[in-house]
């Protein structure tokens, strides 16, 4: 019997607004100025965010965290794309997309700084905390995905976010598998940064994209640069919109890069060169959205200076705010065990809290 | 009254709270047109359909991942591992987040959910699907751990598992599903998780045990009071977390002596656990050590061996007339 050809595969890689701020007028999405400059003011508020994080980090006052410099675009293209009905289940690099949700900014801080209330604010109903497990999370958004379907949900969907380490683990091909079994409103966003703390994308699967592992699961994939928020954002918007009429789950491979360590634990310099980063800050999304926004005559010299000096101030009060917080109920973590009471629970809070009387 | 098997409670309890609750679905391998493999699922497939009974891929993981989505999205899954051998694939699911969603946001997100599964030897199949690893679940907190022993606290406990608003791991003894007949009441029966159950009351020693061990425990009890006219106490633990120490301890009290018998390996499991509880909580009425009989610290053998290592009615009886000879 002669081989037959059985199937052909094809994948796209979609770029709308190049380094220099340049647009494809044919692809460029149709986003109102409130809504560009939303989106501008995300990913700098992000940036900014990140940066003094950073700082109090080095100072001792807020703990170890993974910081997003660099991939702004590639969170909160897709996290605009979002309406309040959607889920949005992240893993631990998505400050910008976290803040256009409502979290509050002293949140990540709290979080980083080893208490729950961190995941904790009003308006988080659909909104999943951090996860730290890498992949783990993209099969809580299959079952979300799953209920919604379930409920016969109309109009809503899941956004899901991984990293490209994230795309080796077992549990992500799991939920591609499941989503695609069962035609679930989920989209999957690879957030391929290039490296998995000290492993360089090339070592982490040898295929040339992670948007083909969707043709395996046989969704709809698409590669998209990373650093362009318009990519980001009309190839999310696509794929919610066809998640959210029925069509089931995609994946999106957001090429960005991580411009800074995986967290301040580590030091980069030890696993890759500095001509590598030199070269991915001139990629860096924010300026080229910039130029965009000025180029639509959407923005100029006045406005920045004007937004700059807004973020600095909320993010100013908010690190106050942080610092004054106090009162952390010591013995919280017994009222969290069970919704249900028992005796043996019971009697350990009552013997932690006889330990912390006697050491005061 | 009916009469039927722990294989027909459960299946009895999953049809009651499906009837009752319509966010209560069923998944797993299996489970829908083909019923179980033991037949746990038999006929919810045809009463509710494949939305709700849910045929999965075949992946652990996949299963308990997907149905912590689903759980926090206000369904209440129950989902079947097909054995508890190969549960261990769904584990860093359940550590890693099943158990600590309450936690982790205070209360806000929940993760009601139960986890079946199938455990324990005695019914001459492959490897991976004879051993007892409840210790392993029971150390996670935030989870809890149920084992009936019989039909009638099997359909009470997989209810109120049902209704719980936490994972439960629901262990279920393979060995028991159909080598006897209880009466299941008509209406619905809720159990209290977190609660032991005296399943013989006596005066002389406390047995403790769980599970597929509680008929030759049973056994062994009766035969030691008609041949020495011992009075024992049996207690049916029932829920292994939380353990109910304080009913070890009351009957421990007034006994002064007590045995425990485990299906698992020796060392480091809820025996060990059993003992420490009444090192606690009862000591100074003790009249003699507490005996467990165990199985023992090797990989479960395969089940041409597998009699030896699993406690019977012999090493019970003998355990017994020790600890009271003591």
């Amino acid at each position: 019997m002669p081989l037959t050809e059985i199937g052909r595969y094809s994948l796209r890689r979609l770029e709308i607004l190049d380094e220099n701020g340049e647009v494809d007028p044919a692809l460029e999405p149709d986003l109102s100025a409130e809504d560009l400059v939303k989106l501008y003011r995300a990913m700098l508020l992000a940036r900014e965010d990140d940066q003094r994080m950073f700082k109090m980090q080095r100072q001792g006052r807020v703990g170890t965290f993974g910081p997003n410099t660099g991939q702004e675009a590639a969170v909160c293209g897709p996290a605009l794309a979002l309406s309040p009905r959607d889920w949005l289940v992240g893993s631990f690099r998505e400050l910008g997309a976290r803040l256009m949700r409502g979290e509050p900014l002293t949140h990540s801080y709290l979080f980083h700084n080893g208490y729950e209330e961190g995941n904790v604010f009003d308006g988080m109903e659909r909104t999943l905390p951090i996860s730290i497990i890498v992949g783990a999370q993209t099969l809580h958004a299959v079952g979300i995905a799953y209920a919604m379907k379930y409920r016969t949900e109309k109009d809503a969907a899941v956004l899901a976010f991984i990293g490209d380490g994230g795309t080796s683990q077992g549990d992500f091909h799991e939920a591609l598998n499941f989503a695609s079994v069962w035609q679930v409103p989920v989209v999957f966003v690879v957030q391929n940064n290039g490296w998995a703390i000290s492993l360089p994308r090339s070592r982490q699967a040898h295929c040339a994209t992670l948007a083909q592992r969707a043709i395996a699961y046989d969704i709809p994939g698409v590669q998209v640069d990373g650093n362009d928020a318009l990519a980001t954002y009309s190839a999310a918007r696509e794929a919610l919109d066809r998640a959210r009429s029925g069509g089931g789950p995609s994946l999106i491979e957001a090429v960005t890069y991580r411009l800074m360590m995986h967290t301040t634990a580590d030091d980069p310099r030890k696993y890759r060169t500095e001509e590598e980063v030199e070269q991915w800050w001139k990629r860096d999304p924010i300026p080229r959205f910039r130029r965009y926004l000025e180029s639509k005559s959407i923005w100029d010299d006045a406005k920045q200076a004007a937004l700059e000096a807004g973020i600095k101030e909320e993010i100013d009060e908010a690190v106050k705010k942080f610092e004054s917080m106090d009162g952390f109920k010591p013995d919280a973590p017994f009222d969290h065990v069970f919704g249900t009471r028992h005796e043996s629970i019971e009697e350990q809070r009552a013997a932690f809290l006889a330990n912390l009387e006697g050491e005061a | 009254m009916a009469k039927m098997t722990m294989v027909q409670a459960i299946n009895l309890a999953l049809h009651e709270e499906m009837e009752r609750d319509d966010s209560v679905i069923v998944m797993g391998e299996d489970v829908g047109v083909d019923e179980g493999v033991f037949r746990v699922t038999a006929g919810l497939h045809e009463a509710f359909g494949s939305a709700r009974v849910l045929d999965t891929p075949l992946a652990e993981s996949g299963i308990l991942g997907t149905a912590i989505g689903m759980a926090l999205a206000g369904l209440r899954p129950v989902a079947e591992m097909q054995f508890s051998g190969f549960s261990y694939l769904m584990f860093p699911q359940l550590e890693g987040h099943g158990s600590r969603f309450r936690s982790r946001t205070q209360g806000r997100m929940t993760v009601p959910l139960v986890v079946r599964m199938p455990y324990g030897g005695g019914v001459r199949a492959l490897e991976h699907h004879s051993e007892s690893r409840e210790a392993s679940y029971a150390h996670l907190p935030g989870v809890k751990v149920v084992i009936p022993s019989g039909p009638r606290n099997a359909r009470a406990l997989m209810a109120a598992a049902v209704r719980d608003p936490d994972p439960v791991v629901f262990m279920e003894p393979k060995r028991s599903y159909r080598v006897f007949r209880e009466e299941v009441p008509e209406e619905p029966e809720i159990g209290q998780i977190g609660r032991a159950r005296i399943a013989r009351e006596g005066s002389d020693l406390t047995l403790v045990s769980w599970g597929a061990m509680m008929r030759p425990v049973l056994h062994a009890a009766e035969e030691v009071t008609s041949s020495r006219g011992a009075s024992i106490e049996v207690i049916d633990l029932l829920t292994i977390s939380p353990l109910d120490g304080s009913a070890i301890a009351r009957s421990v009290s007034k006994t002064g002596r007590c045995v425990v018998v485990q299906e698992a390996p020796r060392s480091l499991g809820v025996a060990s656990e059993v003992i420490a509880q009444i090192n606690d909580r009862a000591l100074m009425h003790l009249e003699a050590p507490v005996n467990r009989i165990t199985g023992y610290d090797v990989v479960t053998p395969y089940f041409g061996r597998e009699m030896g290592y699993i406690p019977g009615p012999g090493r019970i009886r003998r355990g017994i007339e020790e600890t009271l000879d003591f």
